[in-house]
């Protein structure tokens, strides 16, 4: 072999780390990467940081650069707590989906953490940002730095024009609507070019210049004189608007008529960023455990090679079960399935499903047991799921078995949980079912919708609530969030509750009565 | 290869003013908490940063969620040991989904931040109604002066005093007789004289041995450095702060049963403000706490502020132990002492002559400051308004005003009457600081 004189010498030693060494490990754990998992990366742009800076990136979910608001302060005084009494230790690595795909690494890391961390991070969430067609066709990653730049900007030149208050209420409202300012089922408009949105910011500032108000006095051509024929005019207004419409943001920021332009750009900017978290959301669970598979098998294959020395190895192992310890539901530690345990119990699963499959594999999963190349099967997962399908489709009788997962049914007028199905025959296929429905974040999201309003009648604003499995909102926060509403459509706004199976209207609540 | 970027020297703080626009979100509460804190703290402790726990009005980010008490679910959990489909578990505690809902509420209800010290003093300022330019005065910290003092052995390279190190490096080569250069220029001329002669047994031996010697005091050379560690020396600076005294403040206070919750609350923030005040004046402070009824006792801080006392009111007995710690304690020499009374104003009719005298023969000749509060009822204030007349202490008291400039005295009913009774002594700051 060509690689013999490399073979046994070791990538690195001791725990300190430089950048030599960083370097050094990235290339060659890139190179095992693409070879042996045919991963595919965008280019990698790794930034060490400081655990104040790490809880400055937490603050601002994430994203190296974000525009100024107090609940960020917030959520950084939280953080900062819960690190600083040791409730809550930092993450490693922070990863964001951008080309260049940028990683942050905490100086405190040891050498072998930085290597744990770069094969995790800056591999396998780095594939799965560039492959998974979520990904792909919902977000922008070569755009969304330069669009956080300007939206910062933007919203700061707002601030000083038209002062602190007035932004931060717009900036509320849309808050408290982020997770209804969202596409679900069509795909969203591309985020524009810098060229453009400067274009589209002349154009506005002409208008706001050259507006006129005697144009409003002049009379409409013989639109007027149409008959209102109730329901087809009903029909035809909603078609003109497009109603139903899901994304509450993108409603108000089109057709609310009281919002100034920078209002509406303000609602944009916190829609567009909500969208390009929506992904992520749906693939917490595969995007966790690709990762934590990728690291797990490269440090592996670097360890049998000779290139990482016992000592690192044991410190990479015992820190990779700490990440994926899942503790059992009575434990007082368990807080929840973990992504990362669950993603890597399932992909290793399928790679021993395609390597060494019993006959209840061959049932269950006959177009991939026994298929011997586990790395295609995943590489297709990967690429082409979300956690609620990648569950259904791949969660094996043998997974179920080891985790012992079962199903409580909750009633919430009962006395007592039922408990619905365990890991038999006859619980598998259900336990599957139930535990991808609990992943589908547009299932277990609060399904509100514009469904009426009359423009030119009294303005109020008709939402619904398709209420499933008699699921209600919670009144105190649903009565603040419809006054967030109302302030961004000037207007009256009604929420009603309907039953989403029978149609039935269970409760209506209006901002007239709050 | 990555691209590799190095943001630890990044400026810290990106999320300050995040921080700031949320503190001023929740000013009112936290202001709240600050009196709380003042109210409850120490005097001293004010000047400090404080945990206030998280305000919760007007910082709620509401969204539409879904109520936990209402509706079917099903909750997916791993490690099932005994159950069997059909079994009933009682839900724990009145009907609340126990384990599998992980409450986040309760968390953050116990949750408390800590406030700096600016911003301590800042919402502290905010209520009392502070000035601008007293604001800024008082929140500086002392300023601290390098000043040179001596040598050390450890410092920053430039600080590196050159000419005592070359002198020790100086001394210590003598000491260990490292050859001189000049030694070996010497013997190497030696050698090339003995070279440029016909080779001799003699001068082969000669020069053989003048090369062992040569060889020898190199490697002596070698081994004793010019400069060594030990010989550096690096100028040593003292920190000197740039006011430089010493500062006792008197805390005089009627204890007896006339003083309630709200007045003990008012006098508290203006023994808090002239400490303040003194704290950054002076490098040190001493607070004397005396209270008093018909007769008067040093005490600490809890006692001074928390224990009632029933009794009559004899206000001199207060003064005269104020004179007798400061006999004792105090030489006027070395302490700058200010006072602060506070009183609502009652007194035996007999002892205010009393009290006028002491003060005006000895107290107010030690004093640099002497300040009395009356702390009158809110519904009072307007019949008192600026009239001469009033309790018997104050009538007392006004002979001493008008012969003294350091006296001052002020009726208060609300915090923000606190200020002017400070008023010269902070508008003489400006000129003080400067001739200093």
């Amino acid at each position: 072999m060509v690689n013999q004189a490399r073979k046994s010498e070791l990538l690195f030693s001791g725990s300190d780390w430089d950048f030599a060494k960083l370097s050094r490990v990235y290339d060659e754990i890139e190179a095992i990467g693409v070879e042996e998992l045919h991963l595919d990366i965008y280019p990698v742009q790794m930034e060490v940081i400081s655990s104040e800076q790490m809880l400055d990136a937490y603050s601002s979910v994430g994203m190296p650069l974000m525009y100024r608001h107090w609940s960020f302060g917030k959520h950084f005084l939280y953080n900062e707590l819960l690190y600083r009494k040791g409730a809550r230790g930092l993450a490693y690595e922070l990863v964001i989906n951008s080309n260049p795909c940028i990683v942050y690494l905490m100086e405190e890391n040891t050498m072998a953490l930085q290597a744990l961390v770069t094969a995790h991070a800056a591999l396998g969430h780095n594939h799965f940002f560039k492959n998974n067609h979520l990904f792909r066709q919902w977000t922008d990653a070569g755009g969304i730095l330069s669009y956080l730049d300007f939206a910062k900007g933007y919203i700061a030149r707002c601030e000083e024009r038209h002062g602190l208050q007035a932004v931060e209420a717009v900036l509320d409202a849309a808050h408290a609507l982020m997770e209804q300012g969202v596409f679900r089922y069509h795909r969203p408009p591309k985020l524009s070019s810098e060229q453009q949105r400067e274009g589209l910011r002349e154009r506005l500032e002409y208008e706001e210049r050259s507006y006129n108000d005697l144009w409003r006095t002049l009379p409409t051509a013989q639109d007027k004189n149409k008959p209102e024929a109730g329901d087809e005019s009903l029909a035809e207004r909603k078609k003109s608007l497009n109603l139903p419409e899901e994304n509450l943001l993108y409603f108000l920021e089109k057709n609310s008529l009281v919002l100034e332009p920078w209002q509406r750009e303000i609602i944009r900017i916190v829609r567009v960023i909500a969208q390009y978290f929506y992904p992520q959301r749906q693939t917490q669970v595969m995007n966790e455990g690709c990762a934590t598979f990728v690291h797990y098998t490269l440090m592996n294959m670097l360890f049998d090679r000779g290139r990482i020395s016992e000592g690192a190895m044991l410190e990479i192992l015992r820190n990779h079960s700490n990440v994926v310890f899942q503790p059992a539901y009575d434990d007082p530690r368990y807080s929840g399935i973990n992504p990362y345990a669950l993603g890597l119990g399932m992909m290793q699963d399928i790679q021993r499903i395609s390597t060494e499959p019993t006959a209840e594999d061959r049932d269950w999963f006959p177009d991939i047991a026994g298929r011997v190349d586990w790395r295609d099967t995943l590489l297709d997962a990967w690429a082409n799921h979300r956690d609620e399908s990648f569950i259904r489709q791949y969660l094996s009788p043998a997974l179920i078995r080891k985790w012992r997962l079962f199903v409580l049914a909750d009633g919430a007028d009962e006395p007592h949980y039922e408990v619905a199905s365990i890991h038999n025959e006859r619980g598998y296929s259900k336990i599957r079912s139930a535990l991808a429905r609990s992943y589908d974040v547009g299932a277990s999201r609060p399904d509100i919708q514009v469904v009426d309003v009359d423009l030119l009648g009294d303005r109020h604003l008709r939402l619904q609530h398709k209420v499933k499995d008699g699921i209600q909102l919670e009144d105190e926060s649903r009565d603040a969030t419809l006054r967030h509403i109302r302030s961004l459509w000037g207007y009256d706004v009604s929420l009603a509750a309907m039953d989403a199976e029978t149609g039935a209207v269970l409760s209506e609540r209006s901002t007239k009565e709050l | 290869m990555p691209i590799f970027i190095d943001r630890r020297l990044n400026p810290k703080d990106k999320s300050l003013s995040n921080r700031q626009r949320f503190l001023k979100r929740a000013r009112e509460e936290l202001k709240r908490s600050i009196r709380d804190h003042v109210r409850t703290g120490r005097i001293a402790e004010v000047d400090r940063e404080h945990a206030v726990p998280m305000p919760r009005k007007g910082t709620s980010e509401p969204t539409f969620s879904d109520a936990r008490d209402s509706g079917q679910r099903q909750h997916i959990l791993p490690g099932n040991k005994s159950f069997s489909p059909g079994d009933l578990i009682p839900k724990p505690g009145g009907g609340g989904t126990g384990s599998s809902a992980p409450g986040t509420k309760q968390s953050e209800d116990d949750f408390r931040f800590v406030l700096s010290r600016e911003e301590v003093l800042d919402l502290f300022f905010e209520d009392l109604e502070l000035p601008d330019l007293v604001k800024l005065n008082l929140k500086q910290i002392l300023s601290f002066k390098p000043r040179r003092a001596g040598f050390t052995a450890s410092g920053a390279p430039t600080n590196v005093n050159v000419g005592r190190t070359m002198r020790n490096s100086h001394g210590r080569r003598i000491a260990l007789r490292r050859p001189k250069q000049a030694e070996l220029d010497a013997i190497s001329t030696q050698i090339a004289e003995l070279e440029a002669k016909p080779p001799t047994e003699a001068t082969r031996e000669r020069i053989a041995a003048l090369r062992e010697e040569v060889d020898r005091l190199e490697r002596r050379r070698r081994r004793i450095a010019y400069v060594d560690p030990v010989d550096i020396r690096f100028n040593r600076f003292d920190p000197q702060p740039v006011p430089n005294a010493s500062a006792v403040m008197f805390c005089l206070m009627d204890v007896s049963g006339s003083m309630g919750e709200r007045e003990k609350d008012l006098a508290k923030r203006f023994f808090v403000l002239l400490h303040l005040f003194l704290t950054r004046r002076y490098e040190r402070t001493d607070i004397v706490f005396i209270r008093h009824t018909h007769e008067a006792k040093e005490v600490d801080e809890h006692t001074f502020f928390y224990h009632t006392e029933s009794g009559g009111t004899v206000v001199s007995t207060a003064l005269e132990e104020m004179h007798r710690i400061i006999e004792q304690r105090y030489p006027v020499a070395e302490w700058n002492i200010y006072a602060a009374q506070a009183s609502d104003g009652d007194n035996f009719a007999t002892d205010s002559e009393r009290c006028i005298e002491l003060l005006d023969r000895k107290l107010m000749r030690l004093c640099q400051y002497f300040a009395y509060v009356e702390i009158i009822d809110e519904r009072e204030s307007h019949i008192f308004g600026s009239t001469e007349n009033g309790t018997s202490l104050w009538r007392a008291y006004n002979a001493v005003d008008g012969k003294w400039p350091n006296f001052q005295m002020r009726r208060i009913a609300a915090p923000a009457d606190i200020y002017p009774v400070f008023r010269e002594l902070f508008a003489r700051q400006p000129s003080l600081r400067k001739s200093a």
